[in-house]
């Protein structure tokens, strides 16, 4: 008789481990939410949550740090998903942060409110009194990001200290923590781009449209092509074109780069992303090229 | 495709980064924007060479002093496997470190420089990555380009490994002549050393069986979650009960007899349901959700297996720690939360045996506390009973971690011997 290997497949392990965190969390916390923003890694995130508590219902809320300054493909999505699955969903406003002075509007060309979300996401989640805040962040997106914990320590202001992580052994996640303080938790934090890619091509996972490559009207700036949107403030020396390009990551409209691209199918999306040199932060966020630390710095504050 | 997880050991330049630098690129996981951002700042530092150690070494302190502080997660895949690095700095002063990169290890891959030969800390490194029960090890004997690939040199270096590890029992151990600078024997067999009729280290990553590592054999299904959707209009969902979590030991079949602890009930699995459908059979480390023939009180914490093949219901324990804080130290008296599978109870440190030399191995009796990166033998009395076993027979059921009770922070790593 032929012996039985029991090999499982990468993407069993990382969905395995993921429903494990997420399990984990639903358990040892009071009030959990994830982040949704409608982009691909919090639509796979979602769907696993979907998979771990099923046949019952995701037992918290989604919340979206809104910007204001959307693709519409995205919110579109967004919304239906939401209703799809009957969840709840916190909506945590930047334009109200500013409305009520607890943030400034940045000025000028650069001007974007990445940073603002900061803010906006610490206040909705001390005001829903959120203990623990599912984010689809992964280690391979970016170097600062290859040291955190999968269950990410935040103080009283929700700061991260890179330099005094709580070690994680095993399969064993320490949930404890004094009220005023959260967990980050990040169930995607051994998933590649690629890993998230073909699982949603396993999955035959619906994601919005901008994904795939459409035709739009873009200008150049920093080797970055950028969307015409409102909230864009475009120079003389920065013409409009029409190009076909397609996103690889879904953030704030003003600082998230689409690349040229005719891949119309999560197939092609593979096959091209397998042969891609360079990095999806690096091709399409202007805010990570700020400087060597960006990333790290904005973590540090509270940021995603 | 599967993946393999493997950590990475080696003293302060044996070529570490440059061996993880080369198996990255080789592997296509380097991106240009990423090499040229190391580019840039080795030009910057006045580096003469690309330091590829930047790319791991991801926080501004890193950067700043030049050494690796934290584990750093790297991920590259080949054809046939995905891989995770965990990145671990070789000092003394991290031995935690190496401890919590270790411990989800399948593979670790230990650097010896070949001109220095079997060092202190190569010893403590093999040690470690044996404690921690890491199923295979590969010493990769660097820098053979500077010995004029020398199969003699390699020879030396081989027998005295081998001799210490023996007293390790150590398990599944290759070695590899490599030059991770050349890329002799890394990703491809080397044209320099014809007497090495072993594997490149890429092509033994890729074929290493790891399957059978994980244990097969006793039953473990830590309840972690239960699920009652609690629909009372779904006639389908309206009794539904499942007892969520992953598995941590043995095959789990629907019809099988099973029993539940703490208390002692046998009843069998009704399915295994997962959110595409039930299956016929749950291993390590699936995530399932059992549905049991008969009602018992199962709740978060409890254990689930085989009615002839239970793990020890212990409130005494006998672990090997290891301290991971400087703000505290552990001895007797030392009263700490312990978590356990998806169990947390309170632990009471009853006795410290010994404290080990992790450089020499030898046992100081006499010591009355374990500070940071210390590692020692502790009695602990717990207060509700942990469902363990050896950490040898079964790192998932074997391992656990404590939690200082003031600061709430993770302490202390425990590997369970002699259960009873
Ligand atoms: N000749 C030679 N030099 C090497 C080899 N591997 C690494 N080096 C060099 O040794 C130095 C230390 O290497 P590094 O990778 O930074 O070591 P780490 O401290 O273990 O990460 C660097 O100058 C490397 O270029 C090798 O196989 N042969
Ligand atoms: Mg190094």
């Amino acid at each position: 008789m032929l012996q039985r290997d029991y090999t499982t497949s990468q993407l069993d392990v990382l969905e395995a481990e993921a429903i494990h965190i997420m399990r984990e969390v639903a358990a040892e916390f009071e009030r959990p939410c994830l982040l949704f923003s409608g982009g691909k890694d919090s639509i796979v995130m979602l769907r696993i949550a979907e998979k771990a508590f099923w046949p019952a219902p995701i037992p918290f809320p989604l919340m979206h740090v809104d910007t204001g300054h959307n693709f519409p493909e995205v919110i579109e999505f967004r919304d239906r998903r939401v209703e799809e699955l009957g969840a709840r969903l916190v909506v945590a406003s930047v334009q109200d942060s500013i409305d009520a002075g607890r943030v400034v509007e940045e000025t000028g060309r650069r001007a974007s409110r990445n940073r603002l979300q900061t803010t906006t996401l610490l206040d909705a989640i001390e005001e829903n009194e959120f203990d623990a805040v599912f984010g689809g962040a992964r280690r391979d997106e970016e170097k600062a990001r290859a040291k955190e914990r999968v269950f990410s320590f935040r103080d009283d202001f929700g700061q991260w200290d890179p330099k005094n992580q709580r070690p994680e052994l095993w399969n064993l996640y320490n949930a404890k923590i004094r009220k005023g303080e959260h967990i980050r938790v990040f169930p995607l934090s051994n998933w590649t781009e690629l890993d998230i890619w073909d699982y949603i091509r396993r999955e035959g996972i619906e994601i919005p449209s901008i994904y795939f490559a459409h035709s739009r009207a873009v200008f150049e700036r920093d080797g970055m092509l950028l969307a015409d949107n409102p909230w864009i403030t475009r120079g003389d020396d920065e013409p409009l074109f029409e190009a076909v390009v397609r996103y690889r990551t879904v953030g704030d409209a003003t600082c998230t780069g689409a690349v040229q691209s005719s891949a119309g199918t999560v197939e092609e999306i593979i096959d091209e992303i397998a042969a891609t040199r360079i990095t999806e932060r690096g091709a399409t966020r202007a805010d990570d090229r700020a400087s060597e630390a960006a990333m790290e710095d904005r973590k540090r504050e509270g940021y995603f | 495709m599967d993946i393999l997880r493997f950590a990475t050991a080696g003293s302060v330049d044996d070529g570490k980064s440059t061996l993880i630098g080369r198996l990255l690129f080789d592997s296509k996981a380097i991106f240009e924007d990423q090499l040229e951002a190391v580019e840039r700042t080795s030009r910057d530092r006045g580096t003469e060479y690309t330091d590829l150690s930047l790319l791991t070494d991801g926080l501004r302190a890193e950067r700043e002093q030049g050494i690796t502080i934290d584990v750093a997660y790297r991920y590259f895949a080949t054809p046939r496997r995905k891989f995770i690095i965990a990145d671990t700095p070789g000092h003394i002063q991290y031995t935690r470190n190496m401890v919590t990169g270790a411990s989800t290890a399948d593979l670790a891959i230990i650097l010896i420089d070949a001109r220095k030969g079997v060092l202190e800390q190569s010893r403590r490194h093999a040690f470690l990555t044996t404690l921690l029960r890491v199923p295979h090890l590969v010493l990769a004997v660097n820098k053979m380009d500077l010995v004029d690939y020398s199969e003699e040199r390699f020879e030396e270096i081989r027998e005295e490994f081998t001799a210490f590890a023996s007293k390790l029992n150590a398990p599944d151990l290759t070695f590899i002549p490599i030059s991770a600078l050349l890329g002799d024997n890394v990703v491809s067999r080397s044209q320099n050393m014809p007497w090495y009729n072993g594997s490149s280290l890429l092509h033994h990553l890729e074929n290493v069986h790891i399957a059978s590592d994980r244990n097969l054999v006793d039953v473990r299904f830590p309840v972690q979650y239960v699920i009652r959707p609690q629909r009372a209009t779904d006639p389908a969902l309206h009794d539904y009960r499942g007892y969520a979590g992953q598995v941590a030991g043995g095959v789990l079949k629907p019809g099988d007899e099973v029993m539940h602890l703490p208390s002692g009930l046998s009843t069998r699995i009704a399915s295994i349901d997962t959110y595409d459908g039930p299956v016929e059979e749950a291993f390590a480390p699936m995530s399932v959700t059992l549905r049991l023939e008969d009602d018992i009180d199962i709740s978060r914490g409890d254990m689930i297996c085989r009615p002839n093949n239970q793990p020890h219901a212990a409130q005494e324990l006998e672990a090997m720690v290891c301290w991971m804080t400087d703000a505290s130290k552990l001895g007797p008296r030392t009263k700490l939360t312990i978590k356990h599978t998806t169990r947390t109870a309170r632990a009471l440190v009853r006795d410290l045996h010994y404290r080990l030399d992790v450089n020499t191995l030898h046992r100081d009796e006499a010591a009355q506390s374990l500070g940071l990166n210390e590692i020692g033998r502790v009695s602990l009395r717990v207060t509700q009973p942990l469902f363990v076993d050896d950490y040898a027979r079964n790192r998932l059921t074997g391992g656990f971690i404590l939690v200082d009770e003031s600061t709430n922070n993770t302490v202390g790593a425990g590997m369970i011997v002699d259960a009873r």
